[in-house]
């Protein structure tokens, strides 16, 4: 086992931490330094992909070492990640202008996180690298951090997204509790699947509940269309092979942990197919070009979700990868294709791209090409891997199959909405439409093209994944022993489906009604705002007014108690103890006065008081006998 | 001899500087600072020598331990020595009260007895961590109270600084002498009587006591519970922060909190195992109110320094969770639970670091805009790029994302918790959502957005980075390479889990 994994996670995050220490004084030098090491990165991942297979692993708790494993899988995702991340920085150059030194530092330290969340091998490592990169995400959310709304956006999906994390911690205290007295690495990853009941099934709504925060499925899905307000190039990484991405993959990776658990295969599968369907029902009317594309992700990580929980017939984990994969170039692309436009017409209204495909023509046509890949066209990447998916899905149950089915009609609607819109003849009043958000450049760059036509050529050609030959090694690779390939016939019905989907959708164009349900992504932000958000406001407000009005006052009650305590007794001393004293010595001293009366000095005196007593005593003697 | 030296160097140069009258400010500061640094290095060195086995004799736990005859009439000896819960908090100590130091170059008022005074709370502060007497303990434990206490009185901002030093010092005093009350019941209780922690360790006087043993162990609780603090002792402690100075509060928050719960894990938990064992589940019960109650309290602060003061309440709960988890052995193997303790010690370690470096930028956002109110400030990241980025870092820290030494601690004490306090465990963990929240909302409130107004901010000065900057980059340490400070912690948390468990 070589140093290469370790690289793949200490050298972007060495290289990113010294570009945010740095600070300013490294803005010359930020994006160099941001896209070299990106391109390294990509090429070690690639390296990697190809030479490295095993497990290494450092001492770091005392029941767990931290572990990489590098196997088919990771090894594939790894090197996805690393190509699509230099794409995007070098699309970047172009869109971020300033504060580059916190851009590609923050990109940097993202992508290490995300490196170090694809190998771990221990729940430690994962939940690392997790929580690393959800804290980046808010960081490049919050980017342009002059902007409350930006910044709110940023907290929504860290919030959210940490939300779900919790269960990934309880997942790591079941894999302990499940492990007692084992020895070895016992939060490892392997580990997860054998646990004893009950704490198998806590770790598996744990990983479930983690891995649907970050793939935004329902119901996290709607930190999605907040964190749109990031830049472009952050929504095309964090949106496509990353973050995002990474709810799916976890799930891929961990579902011999959701099949152990039974119902968690199930839930998983129905909940990929539910967000598929709802999400592209929500992707369909949207107006907004970058709503459209994090809803289509929502929904196309549905497919992955799917996959993952999908356990008959060998189970569809090579469909699931590819298509991680293809949505991943796919997604990228059109999330850059909208920046570009953006960052040139000031614009992401799907009423104001009328006819952008048009006026600038390579963005155009790259766009095209992704947007039919996302429709699933054949023969491009989409329609395979997603047919892959859905033909496993149909082995084990039909209601699932057509869910999926409906869900691919849906993108193939959104998507075909795209087309048309795009490809449309500029209207003469085009101009007017423009610079809704900002002022446009009304220029693209020459730096920002190779990247896009690298990328449309991945999206069309990633279909070759599931010609026969390729799929069946990389099933092998991916440690899926049978594999069951669409059949001609439902590759022909969802082909089908699709054109005319396409056709009818890009005919309509912006014809379609958004209702407010849509837009709002079915309301979810603003339920999880009356749902959690407010009464824990309301809570917190509470509980500090106890603490100054009931808890506090109670302490300062038991020091004024003490005080008036303390005056009482004062009182009791002054006015008992002491008055009490003074009078027993007024007392004695008045007899004492009467004491001394009877000495006159006289002797005659004397004798009658002898007298006196003299006759008492012999009276009292009487008495007593 | 050489661990006595280090802890009573700093008040022998407090004793130097007060009698030394007519010293030059500058050269205060330098005196200061140098014997700050020496006692870093010293416990660093001692450190070091200690994970390589020297200092220590025969099956004795504790290193470079010296004996000494005091007051024999009454058991109690001049008894010191550390083992591995003990040096990395006498290490912490050294480092906060380092910071502290070089944050307060500038201090005007009476610098020299501000210096003198420091200087003898860090003795206070390292012998409590080295005392295996519980006299000794419980003498350091006030002396500490009482130089906190003229702190804040003396140095604090505030027309209620002289009300709030004086509610810290008789709730922790008074805290103290049920601490006393309870130690007076294990001197009675040990044949022959005696205070020495270890003896009494060994003895465990009052197993099978079941009420007696209950009831000192109520005693010591509520005394280390004010110190700590824990809900419903906690009061004391916003007031006490907001108007002592910065140097005083990051002490008090980073060092003297610790001394609380490292009393529970020194003298409750071996001292009377079984007791804790029955009352484990009341400890839980507080862990968990306490770490959800602080993390909402400090939600709906608007003052920045009384919002981090109720950070710690949170995070002093979850220590309670953990010590009070590793007391609940039903079901569970001693390695999980030692897993929730090593979890408490880190945590005692890095929420000294965090909290530290929270409350000197606190510092200096009142040594700039006046006031800790967030709302009167906005947008401060475009004028103090540095000062915005310093305390995002530790704000990030602080609510425990990976990479900083707060995950390293929470991890552990969350999944170490879960197996024996299932319920209780996956309650708290809700905390680190709440923090996460509270800590976005105030850097939202102070940095980011436009800026309220355009009166200056200057950002943070070279003296005050090199006061801040490297607690930081030690909590980075150990949140990257946590064996750093897990070799030394993880025998001495299995240790205390070997103790509570007879």
């Amino acid at each position: 086992m070589s140093v290469l994994p370790w690289l793949l996670v200490g050298l972007p995050a060495t290289a990113g931490l010294a570009l945010l220490v740095a600070g300013r004084r490294a803005e010359r030098e930020a994006a160099a330094v941001g896209i070299v090491v990106a391109g390294v990165v990509a090429v070690l991942a690639a390296l990697l992909a190809a030479t490295v297979r095993g497990t290494t692993s450092v001492p770091f708790l005392v029941v767990s070492r931290l572990g990489l494993r590098v196997d088919g899988l990771a090894a594939l995702t790894a090197m996805t990640v690393g190509v699509i991340a230099l794409l995007v920085l070098v699309v970047a150059l172009g869109e971020i202008s300033a504060g580059r030194w916190r851009f590609f530092g923050l990109m940097l330290v993202f992508v290490a996180a995300v490196m170090l969340t694809v190998l771990a091998d221990d729940l430690v490592g994962l939940l690392a690298g997790w929580e690393v990169m959800g804290a980046t995400s808010y960081a490049l959310i919050a980017f342009s951090w002059t902007e409350p709304k930006a910044v709110t956006a940023g907290s929504t999906a860290l919030l959210t997204t940490r939300a779900a994390d919790i269960g990934l911690y309880l997942a790591a205290g079941a894999a302990l509790a499940g492990t007692a007295g084992m020895g070895g690495s016992r939060l490892g990853l392997s580990r997860l699947s054998v646990l004893p009941s009950p704490w198998l099934h806590v770790a598996a709504a744990g990983v479930l509940v983690a891995a649907a925060g970050k793939a935004a499925q329902l119901p996290f899905s709607f930190w999605l269309s907040g964190a749109m307000r990031g830049p472009s190039p952050v929504s095309a990484l964090l949106h496509s092979a990353a973050m995002v991405a990474m709810g799916g993959y976890l799930l891929l990776r961990l579902r011999g942990l959701l099949a152990a658990a039974g119902w968690a295969a199930t839930t998983t599968a129905w909940l990929g197919a539910a967000t598929a369907v709802a999400l592209g029902a929500v992707a369909l009317l949207q107006r907004d070009l970058k709503q459209l594309l994090a809803a289509s992700t929502s929904a196309q990580l549905g497919y992955v979700v799917l996959a993952a929980g999908l356990t008959a017939r060998g189970g569809a984990v090579q469909g699931g990868a590819a298509q991680f994969v293809a949505h991943a170039a796919t997604k990228a692309l059109l999330f850059l294709a909208a920046g570009v436009w953006l960052h040139a017409l000031g614009t992401k209204q799907l009423s104001g791209l009328v006819g952008a495909g048009r006026r600038y023509r390579l963005v155009g046509a790259v766009f095209t090409v992704g947007a039919a890949s996302l429709a699933g066209l054949p023969p491009l990447s989409l329609w395979a891997s997603k047919d892959a998916v859905l033909a496993v899905a149909r082995g084990q149950s039909l209601p699932l199959y057509v869910a999926g089915l409906a869900g691919a009609v849906l993108a193939a609607g959104y998507a075909g909405r795209m087309i048309g819109v795009v490809l449309r003849p500029l209207p003469v009043d085009a101009e007017a439409r423009y610079d809704t958000e900002a002022a446009g450049t009304r220029r693209v760059r020459a730096v920002e093209r190779l990247p896009l036509a690298v990328l449309a050529l991945a999206a069309a050609a990633l279909g070759v994944l599931e010609l026969p030959a390729v799929a069946g090694r990389l099933g092998v690779a991916l440690g899926q022993g049978d594999r069951v390939s669409p059949s001609w016939g439902e590759l022909a019905l969802s082909g089908g489906l699709a054109v005319a989907a396409v056709a009818a959708a890009a005919w309509r164009g912006n014809r379609v009604p958004s209702p407010r349900w849509a837009l709002s992504w079915f309301g979810l932000q603003a339920a999880a705002g009356a749902v959690v958000v407010r009464p824990v406001l309301g809570l917190a407000r509470l509980l500090a007014r106890v603490d100054d009005r009931l808890l506090d006052p109670a302490v300062a009650g038991v020091a004024t108690g003490t005080r008036r305590a303390a005056r009482l007794a004062a009182r009791l001393d002054d006015h008992g103890v002491d008055r009490a004293v003074e009078r027993i010595v007024s007392g004695t001293r008045r007899l004492a006065e009467f004491a001394r009366r009877p000495q006159t000095g006289q002797v005659h005196q004397y004798y009658a008081q002898a007298a006196v007593l003299l006759g008492f005593a012999v009276v009292l003697l009487l008495i007593v006998r | 001899m050489l661990l006595s030296l280090l802890v009573f160097l700093p008040v022998l140069a407090a004793v130097v500087l007060v009698l030394w009258r007519g010293a030059p400010v500058r050269l205060v500061h330098v005196v200061w600072v140098a014997v700050s640094v020496a006692e870093v290095v010293g416990f660093v060195g001692l450190w070091i020598a200690y994970a390589r086995g020297a200092g220590r004799s025969g099956a004795n736990p504790y290193a470079f331990d010296t004996d000494r005859a005091w007051i024999p009439g009454a058991g109690s000896g001049y008894h010191v020595g550390v083992d591995g819960l003990s040096l990395p908090l006498l290490a912490m100590t050294a480092v906060v009260f380092t910071a502290a130091a070089v944050y307060s170059r500038r201090e005007s008022r009476d610098p020299l007895q501000f210096a003198a005074l420091f200087l003898a709370l860090e003795t206070t502060c390292l012998g409590l961590f080295v005392a295996l007497d519980l006299i000794l303990f419980f003498v350091f434990f006030d002396l500490s109270i009482v130089g906190m206490y003229f702190v804040i009185a003396g140095w604090g901002h505030g027309a209620t600084r002289a009300a709030s030093a004086l509610k810290f010092f008789l709730y922790t005093f008074v805290g103290s002498l049920a601490l006393l009350l309870g130690f007076i019941g294990l001197y009675v209780a040990a044949d022959p009587h005696t205070f020495d922690m270890v003896e009494l360790t060994r003895q465990m006087p009052l197993a099978g006591h079941g009420a007696s043993a209950t009831l000192v162990l109520l005693a010591i609780a509520v005394g280390l519970a004010v110190k700590t603090p824990t809900f419903p002792f906690h009061t004391w402690l916003p007031p006490a922060h907001t108007d002592a100075p910065a140097a005083g509060s990051a002490v008090l928050a980073g060092v003297l909190l610790k001394m609380g719960t490292y009393g529970f894990v020194r003298i409750t938990m071996p001292m009377l195992p079984d007791a804790w064992r029955g009352l484990a589940w009341l400890f839980v019960v507080i862990g968990v109110v306490s770490a959800l109650w602080g993390a909402l309290v400090a939600l709906a602060q608007t003052n920045f320094k009384r919002m981090i003061a109720y950070t710690s309440v949170n995070h002093m709960g979850y220590i309670l969770l953990a010590v009070g988890a590793a007391g609940l052995l039903g079901g569970t193997d001693a390695t999980a639970r030692s897993v929730a303790v090593a979890g408490a010690i880190v945590q005692m370690v890095s929420h000294g670091l965090i909290t530290a470096a929270l409350f000197l930028l606190a510092g200096v956002l009142f040594d700039r805009g006046g006031t800790y109110d967030m709302d009167r400030y906005g947008g401060l990241a475009a004028v103090a790029p540095r000062y915005a980025a310093l305390t995002a870092a530790a704000a990030f820290a602080s609510l425990g994302i990976p990479g900083f030494s707060g995950f390293i601690a929470e991890f552990q004490i969350f999944a170490g918790s879960l197996p024996s306090a299932t319920v209780a465990t996956a309650i708290a963990v809700l905390g680190i959502l709440v923090t996460a929240g509270l800590f976005l909302i105030a850097l939202q409130r102070m940095f980011l957005g436009l800026r309220r107004d355009g009166r200056p901010f200057a950002d943070l000065t070279g003296g005050e980075l090199l006061a801040i900057g490297p607690l930081m980059l030690l909590s980075l340490a150990i949140g990257v390479f946590p064996r750093l400070v897990l070799g030394v912690i993880d025998p001495a948390a299995r240790a205390v889990v070997v103790l509570v468990s007879r």
